[in-house]
């Protein structure tokens, strides 16, 4: 009894040390660039296999002089199996573009596919997926921030690890690929036992920091998926911000790729 | 009162997503022409106020819907822009497999911006303005099938809605007036001829694809002088035309290539071919604003000698604020390359709060050449301001 007890203590650390060290070497890349991958690919499995989500956002703009106006609008995702996530989002307020709908396939590589359909004019656009550093309606977040977040539209680097508002994070510094984006680089912090994505700083073209996002109210949906209520957009240069307020998610609604085509576009309402 | 109603319908529904909703807008709209008229009785201005109503209602777990939409314009100084339309009026059904449709609607076919050679279903609702981008209601059953090659679409066009025409105290009108009881028809049926179309669509990666068939009452009408009580007059006559037609659009980068073209073949005169073509070019977050400006040229050509767009190359570009109000500016030139008449169009939107926008047109025939087919139109530059209320 005594000296097993004599014995744990002496070889638990060493033990720990040993696992330590199989662990970081087996679960976590040995660069931080392996690392960095590793945890993306991580994040994004975690959330692998809810097939479909539909949910309604409502879209404040504030300017720095705190006046504000809200948009509404209503979201819909199909999972993919091989490639990135279909999405569509149909505006409700303002009203001059009600009805107004952004249909987008997301792709791993190249750039994405997106359709603009034009109620007033029964019109379906091809419009270029190129201008992902712009806008998205006016708002401080771009199209490519709110775009499907595939795991190969960015290399990776881990950084350290920090405690953000109570919980241990994961710090990377992920880079996009594609050189039309607005950004050099962002810095993501991931909760440690969630894998979800707590803050993003974004740098501009010229490595100076341009916004940060806060991504907070996360609920879990189905036992397994993460989704947050509230993303907060500030961008340190204008003094503008951007609240996302997601509400009413639903999962596995039974939507197919029928429901994502310019011929369903057309039926938005 | 009737909230309750709708909302207990609403609980009633349950599980089933159930929508119905009327939306819609009133127009106040304003006209200040630059140039004195060429005929009496034309004024320099004009007020008109235009409203449009829309009620959709979905059902049977989203797979059937009901669309009504309705529009209708007054005019302060004319009657001839006076009219109300059932823009559409329809039921849809989705199936397992296709979609039907039965009742009024309004179909878009086409890429360009410049011209809409293939969008051939509606015809032109020409009061509402020159652009020919206003359309009247048309009465079909129409099925879509959908699969991984693509998309057919089949039409059958119950019965021809005649366009509407200006009136003699209207500006921006022909040198004749169209006088309506003249119209003929090549076909017996005469406006009752039911036509045929049909459309196959696929996205092939960068490349979206239409092909386009129609067989029936031609939506463009040959004009015929006639006299009545010492008056000249023109008389529309719609032939029967087949038309074979294309869009396509590749989408690369910055670029987006676009072209229509159409072969028309007259069932009693011979066939000609039309085409409107060209690229667009975006020059994304200009001068690091969050502002992005389009540039783009297209070249319209049609085989007879007096068509709009017969050689014509027309630059334009598109400058897009991004900001909260949506601001918006597309300018245009359009140059016949034969003569030296020229066309120019100045459009602008801005939001000014949730529900109320303001859209404003210039637009300017310069050097207009006699033989040209805008020569009517001279002295026709005009401004428009146009306020909308969405409620």
């Amino acid at each position: 009894m005594l000296s097993l007890h004599q014995n744990k203590k002496i070889t638990s650390p060493v033990i720990t040390a040993l696992l330590v060290g199989l662990l970081s070497s087996f679960a976590f890349g040995s660069t931080p660039e392996e690392r960095g991958l590793e945890i993306a690919i991580e994040v994004d499995k975690r959330d692998n296999g809810y097939n479909d989500s539909t949910s309604t956002l409502e879209m404040i703009l504030g300017n720095k002089y705190g006046e504000s106006t809200t948009r509404t609008m209503r979201n819909k995702t199909l999972e993919q199996p091989d490639d990135g996530d279909k999405s569509q989002i149909t505006f409700d307020n303002p009203r001059d573009v009600k009805g107004t709908s952004f249909l987008s396939y997301t792709h791993k590589k190249g750039s994405d596919d997106q359709w603009l359909y034009l109620p007033g004019l029964k019109r379906v656009k091809r419009i270029s997926s190129s201008n992902k550093s712009g806008p998205f309606m006016g708002s401080e977040f771009a199209f490519e921030d709110i775009s499907s977040q595939e795991v190969e539209k960015y290399t990776y680097k881990y950084l350290k690890e920090e405690t953000l508002n109570g919980r241990d994070t994961y710090v990377l510094e992920r880079d996009p690929v594609d050189p039309k984006s607005g950004y050099t680089k962002q810095n993501v912090w991931i909760d440690k036992e969630r894998y979800i994505a707590m803050k993003i700083d974004f740098y501009d073209r010229k490595s100076s920091l341009l916004k940060t996002l806060t991504i907070t109210d996360y609920k879990q949906y189905l036992d397994k998926f993460w989704r947050a209520d509230k993303w907060e957009m500030v961008n340190h240069q204008t003094g503008k911000t951007t609240i996302l307020n997601y509400s009413k998610w639903n999962f596995k609604t039974g939507l197919k790729d029928k429901h994502f085509t310019k011929n369903s576009l057309k039926r938005s309402r | 009162m009737k909230k309750s109603i709708v909302f207990s319908t609403l609980l009633l529904a349950g599980v089933y997503s159930f929508a119905s909703e009327i939306t819609g807008y009133i127009g106040l709209e304003g006209r200040g022409f630059l140039d004195n008229p060429i005929h009496e009785n034309q004024k320099n201005n004009s007020l008109s106020t235009s409203l449009s109503l829309e009620y959709f209602h979905d059902f049977e777990d989203d797979n059937e819907r009901i669309v009504a939409t309705g529009y209708a314009r007054k005019d302060s100084s004319t009657d001839g822009r006076d009219h109300f339309d059932i823009s559409e009026l329809y039921w849809w059904k989705g199936y397992d497999d296709f979609e039907l449709y039965i009742g009024v609607r309004k179909v878009f076919w086409g890429v360009t911006e410049t011209s809409h050679l293939v969008d051939v279903i509606n015809s032109s609702d020409s009061v509402e303005n020159i652009d020919g981008e206003d359309k009247l209601g048309q009465p079909m059953v129409s099925l879509l099938y959908e699969q991984d090659w693509g998309t057919v679409e089949l039409f059958s066009l119950t019965g021809f809605r005649e366009p509407t025409y200006l009136g003699a105290n209207d500006r921006l009108r022909s040198e004749l007036i169209v006088e309506k009881d003249l119209t003929t028809y090549e076909s017996s049926q005469e406006e009752k001829h039911i036509d045929f179309a049909a459309r196959y669509s696929h996205v092939l990666g960068d490349l979206d694809l239409g092909l386009i068939y129609f067989n029936g009452t031609s939506r463009e009408a040959e004009y015929n002088k006639k006299s009545v009580e010492g008056k000249d007059v023109l008389a529309a006559h719609y032939n029967q035309v087949e038309i074979f037609g294309t869009d396509i659009q590749l989408t690369k980068g910055d670029y987006l290539w676009k072209l229509e073209a159409t072969h028309t073949k007259p069932k009693s005169d011979s066939s000609y071919f039309s085409q409107v073509g060209g690229l667009e070019y975006t020059f994304v977050g200009l001068a690091n604003s969050d502002a992005d400006l389009g540039i783009f040229m297209e070249y319209q050509f049609d085989e007879r000698d007096h068509a709009f767009g017969q050689n014509d190359l027309a630059l334009g570009t598109r400058l897009v604020l991004n900001d909260t109000q949506s601001t918006e500016f597309i300018g245009a030139v359009t140059q016949d390359l034969d003569n030296k008449t020229k066309f120019i169009s100045l459009e602008a939107t801005r939001r000014l709060t949730d529900t109320w926008s303001i859209e404003s047109e210039l637009r300017v025939f310069t050097s207009v050449d006699s033989d040209d087919s805008l020569y009517d139109l001279r002295e026709d530059d005009y401004l428009q301001v146009l306020f909308k209320r969405y409620f």
